[in-house]
């Protein structure tokens, strides 16, 4: 069954401890011991690997001093039959066909190497897959699991305090509230910029003589020097 | 073996240091920045053996995000209502509804814990201080959005 799956039977059971439902009585415990676990396996084979690459490596050079080797002492066979110095040319051919045993062997060697490395190669790949989806199930229930202990301990914490989650309708009413105030003070700013730019015209009418005058004292002698007339 | 950094039985394998943020130090962290985009975050812990922060974004406070820190990630949480609250006749339209603004509504997601309807937003566990406060206030303003949004499914006599 998918993790996902037992997750959801056992939510929908009102299981608490979701990890340790699915997982068993040892909770996930047992699931971190199985990385480990595979953790260490896949330190093992990659040690192993690197070991069969430098074996392989080992070997193929080995291959490529023997293959030197060989050709070397062919020309010198063929310089000693040019020359006549069977006997000689005879040693050289002998010493020519140990090391091309040794070449066989050395070259069957590496084949093998090879095709060891291949299979180490692909196992590491196996364990690194198997530990990344241990890992993917276990963060899957740690989540699940972390997300219940939070959820208990904020009821908790709503239970004993004085506070309380609020209703929907309730902080509805406060969005609500919010918004209006935002509005009023949008409202209010528009009137105040309203009311600044009614004065500064009323002032720029009266500086150009228009509508009511200022009182000065000039207007008040003009005034009584009618009334003495 | 517990964490290297953080004594955190849960933490397997290496990790970097910051990788091992946990809610004491966010709420320390949040206290240190004060306020981010023009909003202030008052943080609360909650007691608990996993590590819960209460955090009001602003005077949000009918809404404050549930912060907790797992192994992967940083999950903000924000309570919406409670199925009882929920308008029989109208739940199967609402929980469609809620899945199909699941992914216009930016960073968050909705989701049930238990009897409760949630927003959330996941972060990793490797986000930087700016993320998270932007995921607090992106989480809080997409829950009011959201209880605008599911107004007319809710009962209106509890």
């Amino acid at each position: 069954m998918s993790i996902l799956k037992k997750i959801m039977t056992a939510v929908r059971g009102g299981a608490r401890e979701v990890g340790e439902l699915i997982v068993d009585a040892n909770g996930t415990r047992i699931f971190e011991q199985e990385i480990r676990d595979a953790q260490t396996h896949l330190h093992k084979a990659r040690q192993d690997l690197t070991d069969l690459m430098a074996r392989q490596m080992q070997a193929s050079r080995e291959v490529v001093t023997l293959q030197r080797g060989i050709k070397e002492h062919e020309s010198h066979a063929r310089q000693a039959l040019d020359t006549h110095h069977d006997d000689l040319a005879l040693q050289v051919a002998n010493k020519i066909a140990l090391m091309e045993g040794e070449l066989a062997e050395q070259q069957e060697a590496h084949a093998t190497f090879g095709q060891h490395v291949e299979q180490m190669r692909q196992l590491v790949q196996k364990t690194q897959r198997q530990v990344k989806d241990y890992e993917r199930q276990l963060s899957m229930l740690r989540t699940t699991e972390s997300v219940q202990k939070a959820s208990a301990a904020i009821a908790d914490n709503f239970a004993t305090s004085q506070s309380r989650i609020l209703s929907a309708k309730d902080s509805l009413v406060r969005i609500r509230q919010r918004q209006q105030r935002q509005f009023d003070r949008m409202a209010a700013a528009d009137t105040l910029q309203a009311q600044a730019s009614d004065l500064t015209l009323g002032e720029e009418l009266q500086a150009a003589g228009i509508g009511e005058q200022p009182l000065d004292g000039s207007t008040v002698l003009a005034r009584l020097k009618a009334s003495r007339a | 073996m517990p964490c290297w950094w953080c004594y955190h039985r849960q933490h397997i394998g290496y990790r970097p240091k910051e990788a091992c943020i946990n809610t004491q130090e966010l709420a320390m962290r949040l206290l240190e920045i004060g306020s981010f985009e023009g909003y202030q975050f008052d943080c609360q812990p909650i007691p608990s053996d996993v590590g819960v922060l209460q955090v009001t974004v602003g005077d949000y406070e009918e809404i404050p995000v549930f912060v907790s820190v797992t192994d992967s990630q940083i999950l903000c949480i924000t309570h919406l209502f409670s199925e009882s609250e929920v308008n029989p006749k109208f739940r199967a339209r609402m929980l469609e509804e809620m899945l199909e603004l699941n992914i216009p509504m930016p960073l968050s997601s909705f989701s049930k814990i238990g009897e409760r309807y949630v927003v959330f937003g996941a972060l990793s566990v490797n986000s930087s201080m700016d993320d998270i406060c932007h995921e607090l206030i992106t989480v809080t303003e997409n829950a009011v959005e959201a209880l605008l949004a599911m107004e007319e499914f809710v009962r209106q006599d509890v």
